[in-house]
């Protein structure tokens, strides 16, 4: 406790607190001014500080842009028609325009199952009317791709935002009780890391089996690992400062001093590394897809795509993979340049060794 | 700290490691919801007296911390019990298809550290030239390209149209053929580029900050040659740090072995793995996913082993 004491006195030398000088306190700046609801100023100008930052980072404006740009594609290829379970709106169509070509469920050109024989194969290259060329079915691969959109980047997007909401109370626990409760948490997280992301994936999607949600699961069982640990270590470096003794001392409670006090001081790595996370599990997501442990045949996921045309692919039909393919290179590219350009933001002395991949393995 | 006593206790946090990877791969069959048994007779009605033999025969019949002993120690001595699918004994299964595998992750090991050291060197002693933004360049693609895509593009490009590789691996030769072994270059750099991207970024930084420190002025100031002075004295320190996160690699070349093997129908552990998850046949399945695990950890602890061997500083 000493040794707390004596820093404490050094790190406040500056200001020297000796006796009580009513005539000083009285002419500072009014103790009034100070505002509960405002803690989070300092985390406030920070993110405020990163914006700036991060706005000026064209590269990383140019990737969210495509971003923003692919996910519009996703979302209006074809019209939204609510299910007729859905509690509201049941069975409206919420989204009406439909940008993509074609039906590409639509089999335009035959219909039911064919031999790919070697002529079926070279039948649809791309053309005017099919920009990307049609698949095996003679279904349109630009519609296909803009429609898969809708898979790919949703189970990227909720994959991680499950991810945090596991991993960031977990890790939070861990770093801010330790003791057995850390103990538990960090050997877990050790054991899940001693298996390659996907290898761990496809383990659960083993004995989950196969579908959308399951693979969201599998997701996630990988994907909360780097967030606990972060938020593990920065809730350590976080939790000796004075202001989380303060609100202690005030008796604030546990619950609160983490998600007030500690957290949002924590949060800039977890933001840089949910950003580039969404990459890797996109990336994932569509290697499952591809070894075909992912989404149904049927899907116009991206890995799914490239799946069902491998042996096309690889005897001169490049059509048939090329674009779907490009869509997932074109999306991780642009999440890599958001996620570089928010570290940045965030870190803006840090080196730029640019050798993160996101946590992928 | 010596570097014996180091390994000693380095040792000692991997032994918990694997005893805990060993319980997750056996939970895994228990996570299912349902009787383990349906995965064996694959749903079929039984009468009771082959139900019980066949509970006898994997030892359904035990309680489930002896069934979890009877594996770990049956597993110990590359035992794994025999596959649902084919009958076979899971360790002839694996041997079968391991050297294929081994072979094309060393090979993409030797891809990686060929390209990686020297494009990495060159990179940063020509920092902030065009060379420098090249080999960036190349890094942005080489991790942002998902490794099927590769092997897609290269097997349309150098099998298809200028068919300098067959389509198929030619398997039947086995792995030590000529053909096979030209073959398998193909995934092997599929396989590799992405770790090449990483490494050569890595190799690159790590070299930048060595540039810097004073005892590069030092050996400048005392004439030796440029040669020397890169070779001997910054390649070695700048290695320091490459070394161990290329162990660190194993991990990604098997996890890319997973994809790129079905990308080449090549016959490795990989495809075998995806395969069985299809069939459930989860005998396969379990040995394969704790050999996997028991790779990584090793690998991760020859990583800290070799560290602490080049670096002593680290031995804290």
């Amino acid at each position: 406790m000493s040794s707390e004491t004596s820093q404490r006195t050094t790190e406040r030398g500056r200001i020297r607190v000796s006796g009580f000088d009513v005539e000083r306190v009285d002419s500072r700046d009014p103790l009034s001014s100070w505002q509960p609801d405002l803690q989070s100023e300092e985390g406030r100008g920070r993110l405020e500080y990163a914006w700036m930052r991060f706005k000026r980072n064209r590269l990383a404006l140019f990737g969210a842009a495509t971003i923003v740009f692919m996910v519009l594609l996703a979302v209006f290829s074809r019209p939204i028609q609510l299910p007729t379970s859905f509690p509201v709106l049941a069975g409206e169509t919420v989204q009406p325009f439909s940008l993509a070509p074609a039906d590409p469920a639509n089999q335009d050109v035959i219909t039911g199952y064919r031999e790919p024989t070697l002529e079926n194969l070279l039948t649809w290259p791309p053309t005017g009317l099919y920009l990307f060329g049609a698949d095996w079915a003679g279904r349109d691969i630009l519609s296909r791709v803009m429609y898969g959109g809708r898979w790919s980047l949703s189970i990227g997007f909720i994959a991680v935002a499950m991810a945090l909401l596991v991993g960031i109370p977990l890790g939070s626990i861990a770093g801010y009780y330790g003791g057995k409760i850390d103990e538990i948490i960090m050997r877990l997280v050790d054991l899940l890391y001693a298996f390659p992301f996907i290898v761990l994936a496809i383990a659960v999607i083993a004995v989950l089996g196969r579908g959308y949600w399951e693979m969201i699961l599998a997701l996630v069982v990988v994907g909360w690992l780097p967030y606990a640990r972060i938020i593990r270590g920065e809730i350590l470096s976080v939790k000796e400062n004075e202001y989380v003794t303060a609100a202690k001392a005030l008796g604030s409670r546990d619950r609160s001093i983490i998600a007030r006090h500690i957290l949002p001081n924590a949060m800039a790595p977890v933001i840089v590394q949910a950003t580039l996370s969404i990459g890797t599990t996109v990336l994932v997501a569509a290697a499952l897809g591809f070894i075909g442990l992912g989404l149904s045949p049927a899907s116009a996921e991206w890995g799914v795509m490239l799946n069902v045309e491998q042996d096309a692919i690889a005897r001169g039909r490049w059509w048939a993979g090329l674009f779907p393919g490009l869509a997932i290179f074109v999306f991780v590219m642009a999440i890599n340049l958001v996620g570089d350009g928010v570290r940045d933001a965030f870190d803006p002395q840090g080196d730029q060794t640019d050798t993160d991949t996101g946590g992928l393995r | 700290m010596s570097l014996q006593r180091f390994v000693i206790k380095r040792s000692l946090i991997t032994i918990p490691l694997l005893l805990g990877i060993s319980l997750l791969t056996f939970g895994m069959v228990h996570a299912i919801p349902g009787d383990p048994i349906d995965f064996i007779t694959l749903f079929t009605e039984l009468d009771p007296q082959t139900e019980m033999e066949i509970r006898a025969e994997y030892g359904l019949d035990q309680p489930v911390y002896i069934q979890y002993i009877d594996w770990v120690t049956s597993a110990a001595t590359g035992d794994f019990g025999r596959s649902i699918i084919t009958r076979d004994p899971v360790i002839n299964e694996i041997m079968e298809r391991l050297p294929y595998t081994l072979v094309m992750g060393i090979m993409a090991f030797g891809v990686t550290l060929a390209t990686a050291i020297p494009t990495g060197v060159i990179a940063a002693y020509y920092r902030n030239t065009k060379i420098d933004q090249a080999s960036r360049v190349f890094a942005l693609l080489g991790i942002a390209i998902p490794n099927f895509l590769l092997g897609l593009l290269l097997l349309l490009i150098f099998a298809s149209w200028l068919d300098l590789f067959p389509i198929l691996p030619p398997t039947s030769k086995g792995i030590l053929s000529y053909d096979m072994l030209v073959y398998t270059l193909l995934p092997a750099i599929t396989i590799g580029t992405g770790s090449t991207a990483l490494l050569m970024r890595l190799m690159r930084s790590s070299m930048v900050e060595e540039l810097d420190k004073d005892y590069v002025r030092t050996a400048r100031a005392k004439g030796l040659p440029e040669r020397t002075v890169v070779r001997k004295h910054v390649l070695r320190n700048s290695l320091i740090s490459v070394v161990t996160v290329a162990a660190i690699q194993v991990a990604f070349i098997i996890s890319g072995s997973v994809v790129v093997e079905i990308v080449f129908s090549y016959p490795g552990i990989g495809r075998l793995l995806v395969d069985r998850v299809g069939n459930r046949d989860f005998p396969v399945i379990q040995a394969i996913v704790l050999l996997i695990g028991v790779a990584v950890i090793l690998a991760n602890f020859v990583a800290d082993v070799l560290y602490a061997y080049l670096d002593p500083r680290i031995r804290y």
